[in-house]
């Protein structure tokens, strides 16, 4: 009994040494965002609070927790209050199984890829209810939007996480970063490059960020599922959708650039220094890039509309990915990429 | 093992209590959204079993996907309007009847083993992978059922989409492909005009 306990304590510390970072990040990722499309488009963001801004994320946090959360009249208490941790929850929980080094990863299970995937998904509810429960016409079409575009694109991403199966021969994501060893070259990048592209543009709408954002597209339908929730529940909302954003960018980065691989595995000189060991930090920088093209997305492209998105999803990219996982197949039985 | 227990009892109750409030709220969504719950406690039993590709696969296809969908197409109607009231005793006969087809099934799953109670299966060894025991099962000893679940679930798909598809006249559909023939030529034309607004 004693020793379960242990196990308990000793389990749930390592949980929070995984979630605060993650919350840390998503503060500082909201900070990165207004700097960076400030910069696009030619001024300086937040730069009151603190040195060059960088406190903002927590006054934006206190200017959060104190504001008074409303209950719209006749909307569901219970759902309306439930639905912004059934978008939080899975959004962490997915991090359980994510490898952050060779060794440095919460529960090595074999089925890890599934894992992510079953959570991605559930994420959905959590706007679906959301926006039912809020009683608001605008909310109510924002979730459902939402719902129609998650199950639309999660089948192009399962499609193009097949691709990847397909080549490492493993569903355990340690597994199948080291199945990319070698160099740069023998990443998954390369080989399943069209699912590559379709999976971080899936991805992208599978967060509704834009320009697939259309369940909170502030012109037609004012802020879409979110439209009734102020202070503390809305700030949940948002921690969500950018621990979600994170973790999108977290999984293109381990299936397909190699995780902590080092790009310079391998090579004569720089092999042998820091720079050709693997380790957390290129997972990191790896997952950074990723991040930073979700807001150079948004700086760039106008938004989609919304007969358009699901014509890309259904008519483009799923036939896309079927050929592809037919070609992938044919690179394994050849004997060019994976076991 | 206390801990287990309790969490299969847990998870018991819960699947069990959500079973029941699916068919006795009156609220469709509220029922669509227990028939969730109870799917997600199902698959915490089953991961309890060791049998986690098959728990992840349930959250993944069902309350990922269909009961998305499910919520979707009753949030969509507004069925909180319509409360089937005093239809209970109707349906009851016919309730009745599944339910007793099922429980003899279920019966006669369990006379085969005989009905005194069965020890725990041992625990794998670590390393054994249900997931590919499960793919390899599949595709050898049970290939031809499924296959053939797999040709029906297509035959389903394409009745269903013959069924529900027709062409509607008048509608403003866009031609991708004639959308990006476009050239500029056919839609601006430049005029020439002086500086000061008058034609020349």
């Amino acid at each position: 009994m004693i020793e379960q306990l242990l196990t308990l304590i000793w389990t749930v510390t390592k949980i929070m040494m995984i979630v605060l970072p993650i919350t840390i990040a998503v503060a500082y990722f909201t900070f990165f965002e207004r700097k960076v499309i400030g910069y696009m488009q030619v001024r300086r963001g937040p730069n009151r609070v603190g040195p060059m801004g960088l406190l903002q994320p927590f006054a934006d946090v206190f200017k959060m927790l104190f504001k008074e959360i409303i209950i719209p009249t006749n909307a569901s208490r219970f759902l309306f209050l439930l639905a912004p941790v059934l978008a939080l929850a899975p959004a962490l929980t997915a991090w359980a199984v994510i490898p952050f080094d060779d060794w440095l990863v919460l529960a090595d299970i074999d089925a890890g890829l599934l894992f992510v995937l079953a959570l991605t998904s559930m994420g959905v509810y959590g706007i679906l209810i959301g926006g039912w429960a809020s009683n608001s016409k605008y909310a109510l079409l924002g979730g459902l939007r939402s719902a129609a575009q998650t199950v639309s694109y999660e089948i192009a991403m399962g499609f193009a996480l097949v691709g990847v199966v397909v080549l490492s021969g493993t569903l355990n994501l340690s597994g199948i970063v080291q199945a990319q060893s070698g160099s740069v070259l023998s990443w998954f990048w390369l080989p399943l490059l069209p699912l590559f592209v379709i999976y971080f543009i899936s991805g992208v709408a599978e967060t509704n960020r834009a320009p697939f954002d259309v369940a909170e597209g502030e012109s037609e339908i004012v802020a879409g599922f979110h439209t009734e929730y102020s202070g503390s529940a809305f700030a949940v909302f948002f921690l969500a959708e950018y621990a979600n954003m994170i973790l999108i960018s977290a999984l293109a980065a381990l299936l397909f650039l190699g995780g902590w691989l080092s790009p310079f595995q391998g090579w004569p000189v720089l092999g042998d220094t820091f720079l050709g060991a693997g380790g957390i930090h290129w997972f990191l920088l790896k997952t950074a890039v990723f991040c930073f093209l979700y807001l150079w997305f948004r700086a760039t492209f106008p938004r989609y509309r919304y007969d358009q998105i699901m014509r890309l999803g259904w008519k483009v990219f799923i036939p896309i990915t079927i050929v592809w996982i037919m070609v992938a197949g044919v690179f394994r039985v050849l004997g060019w990429y994976g076991g | 093992m206390p801990i287990i227990e309790i969490i299969f009892y847990l998870f018991s109750a819960v699947l069990i209590g959500s079973a029941l409030s699916v068919v006795t709220v009156g609220n469709p969504v509220y029922a669509a959204l227990f028939l969730v719950l109870s799917f997600f406690s199902a698959a915490c039993i089953w991961l309890l079993l060791q049998a986690e590709f098959l728990a992840i696969v349930l959250v993944l296809v069902y309350v990922g996907a269909v009961m998305v969908l499910f919520l979707f197409v009753v949030m969509m109607l507004d069925v909180s309007a319509v409360r089937p009231r005093g239809g209970f005793a109707a349906y009851l006969p016919v309730g009745l009847l599944v339910m007793l087809i099922m429980a003899v099934q279920m019966f006669l799953v369990i006379w085969t083993r005989g009905l005194e109670t069965q020890p725990m299966p041992e625990p794998r060894p670590v390393g054994y992978s249900h997931t590919s025991e499960i793919g390899r099962l599949l595709y050898t000893d049970y290939l031809y059922a499924f296959e053939i679940a797999a040709v029906i679930l297509l035959v389903a798909i394409i009745a269903a989409i013959a069924l529900t598809h027709r062409r509607r006249p008048g509608t403003k559909a866009q031609d991708p492909g004639q959308q990006v023939k476009v050239r500029r030529e056919e839609r601006v034309r430049l005029v020439k005009m002086s500086a000061d607004g008058e034609e020349n």
